[in-house]
């Protein structure tokens, strides 16, 4: 067994999910048209920029769990 | 010169070029399996950027993408979705399983099931069900290559010589160069394909309508059903999506070929900022979408969707700039060509044949194997290619279908220590076989669901039962993990 991923790191995961995946039904349309893309366009494009941070964010706390981990760096397999 | 032969000339170039990188990146190198396969598990944030982003852009998100724009519609940002997605997933997977590869010295994703669940004979199974399901994506991308030497050439060359003759240069420099080749090739495609994307996608646009704004305008007046779900389909609704967006962003880092370059990676930390980064290098799919779209508009009434990018370049742009893109998107297909048939190959000689049917055979044997077995493999793609229909995307999604059920295996596998050798070979095979039930008799989607991700729900819920059930027996992690 590895290490599994801390709990804060998996909901910053789970936000992309969400935007992208789970609320289909409240994006998907045509209007209002923001930078001249159909609304369902620019919100998965708008998506491809944001979940980079979620990301980001969720390595910040694996890097901690990383570090307070007893056996070193990269949650090594035990 | 007439514009065929100025297009099918840069093609040629480019192809030419690309591949000469190919045959050189090993040249100098002695081949044994580690080398061919996973470079001596030497690659840094670049090289495994390189090698994972090239996997990223293929013919399916080139063609593909802007073919099922055309036919389909609202479905088909799907595709924008999935991918972020699955670099999500790789982030939380993918530094567990390099973990586990290095200290046990993995190769391939079929090794981490025969060391996790002790069970040669299920690590068979997974091996073979990867080579299966490699084989309709290694079509599309054929397809891929007919489509675009057919159109460069003003439909004068066949799509069927063309297949024939990329299949045999593909196999050609994987049987030289192993892993090596790959990410040196997929350099040169990578830029030529992100600026042949970028400059159709707002050139298009531009030429025909004024712009982007004004394109997608016009086209939601003229066929405002087409840019939402279920677009020009019928049964491809929000239940579809969502279950299809599942399927793909968490079975994506299932295809045992982005596992095997799971391996090359030097530490697990150059996987995590890769993933980090990895969805800002699909912003040139959009541009992908708009030419796609717009097709639409400008050469209504294609038979087969996956014409109506090149169509529409090559009713837009001069011969020379229509060759550009067919070499682009020509190395686009054969760079994952490469990879795929290289792991289909090392996953058949090593976690099948020799296992199961020639335990005695030497390491180097088991590498001369795998380097034959990758041209017999192309030689199968090629003559699947030449006899099936099928889209380009729907050809993806049946490889999706398939290779997602390892998700179990794999993620349980990592987390979770009852997952037991018994669940993990009965949720698999129950879903492989709900798979080829619901595809072959033609129930995709199935109640709205991609017929993929209900067999996935079912094999889930098979391995979590049948594991508790067993009690973690044929553990071999939880076993060492005690010691």
């Amino acid at each position: 067994m590895v290490r599994k991923p801390t709990w804060p790191a998996l909901l910053l995961g789970l936000i992309p999910f969400v935007a992208l995946c789970f609320t289909v039904p409240l994006w998907d349309r045509i209007h209002p048209f923001v930078a001249g893309l159909p609304f369902n366009f620019f919100w998965l494009v708008l998506w491809i920029l944001l979940t980079p941070l979620c990301l980001w964010g969720a390595y910040r706390f694996e890097k901690r769990a990383d570090s307070e981990h007893p056996d070193g760096p990269q949650g090594r397999v035990r | 010169m007439s514009p065929s032969t100025t297009a099918l000339l840069i093609i040629l170039a480019i192809v030419g070029f690309g591949s000469w990188i190919g045959f050189r990146a090993g040249a100098r190198r002695t081949m044994n399996l580690e080398q061919w396969t996973v470079a001596g598990r030497g690659f840094g944030v670049v090289l495994v950027w390189l090698l994972m982003a090239g996997e990223a852009y293929t013919t399916f998100s080139f063609l593909g993408a802007s073919g099922w724009a055309y036919s389909r519609g609202g479905p088909a940002l799907y595709i924008l979705a999935y991918i972020s997605l699955a670099y999500v997933a790789s982030f939380f997977i993918l530094p567990a399983l390099w973990e586990v590869g290095r200290t046990r010295g993995l190769q391939t994703q079929s090794d981490f099931f025969e060391q996790r669940y002790g069970s040669k004979l299920l690590a068979g199974l997974v091996a073979v069900i990867g080579v299966v399901f490699i084989v309709p994506y290694l079509q599309l991308q054929l397809k891929g290559m007919g489509i675009i030497v057919e159109v460069a050439s003003f439909g004068k060359i066949h799509r069927t010589p063309a297949m024939v003759i990329a299949g045999a240069l593909v196999a050609g420099f994987v049987f030289t160069s192993g892993v090596r080749a790959v990410a040196r090739v997929s350099i040169v495609k990578d830029l030529l394909l992100v600026a042949a994307a970028v400059v159709i996608g707002i050139a298009v646009p531009y030429h025909w309508f004024g712009g982007i704004g004004a394109m997608f305008k016009a086209l939601a007046r003229a066929h405002p059903a087409h840019l939402t779900m279920p677009g020009a389909t019928r049964n491809m609704g929000h239940a579809w999506y969502i279950s299809t967006v599942l399927l793909t962003g968490l079975g994506a880092y299932m295809w045992p070929h982005l596992i095997g370059s799971c391996f090359t990676a030097k530490s697990a930390d150059t996987l995590r900022r890769n993933a980090i980064v990895m969805p800002l290098y699909t912003l040139a799919l959009p541009f992908v979408f708009f030419a796609g779209f717009a097709a639409v508009l400008i050469v209504p009434g294609l038979k087969d969707g996956d014409l109506s990018l090149l169509t529409v370049v090559q009713k837009t742009f001069p011969p020379w700039f229509l060759g550009v893109v067919g070499g682009a998107g020509a190395l686009t297909a054969m760079v994952p060509s490469a990879i795929l048939i290289l792991t289909a190959a090392t996953l058949f000689a090593k976690n099948f044949y020799r296992p199961i049917l020639a335990p005695s055979m030497s390491d180097d044997s088991v590498a001369r194997l795998a380097k034959w077995a990758s041209v017999v493999l192309m030689a199968v793609a090629l003559f699947f290619t030449l006899t099936s229909g099928r889209t380009i995307v729907a050809l993806l999604l049946l490889g999706y279908a398939g290779v997602s059920q390892f998700f179990p295996g794999v993620v349980l596998g990592l987390f979770w220590s009852r997952a037991s050798r018994a669940g993990v070979f009965s949720g698999l095979v129950v879903g492989i076989v709900a798979v080829a039930f619901l595809i072959l008799s033609g129930r995709d989607p199935f109640m709205g669901l991609n017929a993929g991700f209900a067999a996935l729900l079912l094999n889930l819920v098979v391995t979590i039962v049948v594991s508790r059930l067993s009690g973690g027996a044929g553990n071999l992690s939880a076993q060492s993990a005690a010691v």
